[in-house]
């Protein structure tokens, strides 16, 4: 890969919660267009290190941290944060659905932005819905309130909700924890079809999932990255006893 | 000495819990058929609309009525907004150190402090000193300051039952924070602000001492025509009739105590309504 496709880059980052360090000397980068997955028992800080990029850990009671963290080349901290959130897309464990209907949760994002005019706002639900493979199943129920859609398709909503602020990147955090094996599909298809626009980083702990979908593997363990390279080498010729013990499942 | 049975123990256990439930509700109920009892007869529409006549001894209690809505309205106006802001502060804004841990336990000990002292210091701060003198201002004010620890006590709950995770979704989303405490949180706590404003309202409503000396004026025949002015206010007037004035019908009394107790429960109950038809919305 060519420099110029690195689209988010860490130097050595380390990331503290009180006493505790979470992620210990952290290099990584991650490139334009690709699912980078990252797998790794818990307290591995894949969570950690997923909510440092757009910012989350700084609410965190305790949070503190050291190095850098650079999107297209500009530290994260010189982006107003509302802008880097913006840009930094985040579809969380569980879906979480705000209380109101369905386009609202999707006009969510754009309305705090400022668009207030409703024909900008249905032409952003409607495609942000078809992105994210929900439009055939909720457009008539956009009224609805978004409680009523069933939990894959809650999820699939807090994608779209993510894609209505059109952002460069998408994090997921371990996004099929709470779904059915269906619903993990209908997710994972989306995903695929997102790395085309966007780049995903996708931390799971089903390494099946890494292994289906992503074009990178990243192993964390204890907060250290112990090795990042092609999925199919990591789930095939892994270099690390470590990453090949979890991966073929002695621990995790 | 033998143990009692397990069966046997178990049976005993429940008649004493079920013996202090009903020796806990019995006040209850006996202050209510009490007054409902006496005071029902006090109670037809000229008793509810018109003044006082002969030394308060007949006529009606409407100037009381009157001023005791005025100063509920006074101290939501002064108590809300207050409450609230200072309880979005605590809850969303302020770190947890020392300076806030003196705050929540101000609050914490505000709420314990006699109601008589509230109304010394309003008559301290508002009467004297900014020269409010006895008036519908420096009474709303002084029933405001007691009951802010109740609304930022009910505001601060209401906030923190919201899920953390409508703040994080919202924030991930790209609004400031301002925007997801306006439209990610309140929002959702409303219905818990408002029940627990309703409630210091229906206090702050029968409290006498903190009107003593800042507003409550013992025989007023008009109503008030400024915030400057004096009024009457029933929990006063309660006592002042109940007090104060020799050969008072004991009719008269119980009436007034039961349209205050009424007013208080009206209160409560509407408290109880929101509660109930935001539950049943509630769906995180």
């Amino acid at each position: 890969m060519v420099a110029d496709s690195v689209k988010i880059k860490t130097e050595d980052l380390n990331i503290y919660f009180g006493n505790v360090q979470a992620v210990k000397n952290l290099n990584l980068e991650i490139f334009r267009n690709e699912i980078l997955a990252i797998i790794g028992p818990a307290n591995s800080g894949k969570t950690s290190f997923l909510r440092m990029l757009n910012r989350l850990n700084d609410l965190t009671p305790g949070f503190s941290y050291t190095g850098k963290i650079y999107l297209e080349g500009q530290e994260i901290t010189a982006i107003p944060v509302e802008e880097l959130r913006k840009r930094i897309g985040m579809v969380f464990a569980l879906p979480v659905p705000l209380p109101v209907s369905v386009y609202d949760n999707i006009a969510y994002g754009p309305r705090m932005r400022g668009i207030r005019k409703k024909s900008q706002l249905d032409t952003i639900v409607e495609s942000a819905l078809k992105e994210a493979y929900l439009w055939d199943e909720v457009k008539d129920r956009l009224k609805d309130n978004a409680f009523l859609l069933s939990g894959g398709q809650q999820q699939r909503l807090c994608i779209a909700r993510t894609l209505a602020n059109q952002p460069e990147v998408i994090l997921f955090d371990e996004p099929c924890s709470g779904l059915d094996p269906v619903s993990t599909a209908k997710v994972e298809e989306t995903m695929l079809e997102l790395k085309n626009k966007y780049t995903v980083v996708l931390v799971t702990n089903n390494t099946k999932q890494a292994a289906r979908v992503s074009d990178r593997t990243a192993f964390f363990l204890m907060g250290e990255l112990i090795e990042i390279s092609s999925t199919s080498e990591i789930f095939t010729n892994p270099r690390d006893k470590r990453t090949e013990d979890y991966i073929s499942g002695k621990f995790g | 000495m033998k143990r009692l049975s397990p069966k046997l123990t178990q049976t005993l256990a429940y008649i004493f819990i079920i013996t202090s439930t009903l020796i806990v509700i019995l006040p209850i109920l006996g202050v209510l058929f009490l007054i409902i009892k006496r005071g029902l007869p006090a109670i037809n529409w000229e008793f509810l609309t018109q003044m006082p006549k002969m030394g308060m001894k007949a006529g009606g209690i409407f100037p009381a009525i009157v001023g005791t809505f005025y100063l509920i309205i006074g101290t939501l106006i002064f108590s809300l907004p207050l409450g609230v802001l200072a309880a979005i502060y605590l809850v969303e804004y302020a770190r947890e150190n020392i300076f806030t841990r003196i705050i929540k336990l101000s609050i914490v000990n505000l709420a314990g402090i006699p109601s008589i002292v509230y109304g010394l210091f309003g008559l301290g701060l508002f009467v004297i000193f900014l020269h409010f003198g006895t008036s519908i201002l420096a009474g709303s004010l002084t029933l405001a300051i007691m009951s802010i620890p109740v609304v930022v006590t009910a505001t601060k709950e209401a906030l923190e039952s919201v899920p953390n995770s409508f703040r994080e979704v919202s924030l991930s989303l790209g609004a400031t924070k301002w925007q997801t405490i306006r439209h990610a949180v309140l929002p959702y706590a409303l219905p818990g602000i408002i029940t627990g404003t309703i409630l210091s309202l229906s206090r702050a409503a029968g409290e006498t001492a903190p009107i003593l000396f800042t507003v409550a004026a013992f025989y007023l025949p008009r109503l008030p025509r400024s915030i400057f002015d004096q009024v009457m206010a029933l929990p006063y007037h309660l006592y002042v009739i109940s007090t104060q004035v020799p050969n008072m019908p004991l009719k008269l009394s119980y009436g007034t105590a039961l349209v205050l107790l009424g007013l208080v429960l009206f209160l409560n109950l509407w408290a109880v309504i929101i509660r109930t038809h935001f539950r049943k919305k509630k769906k995180w």
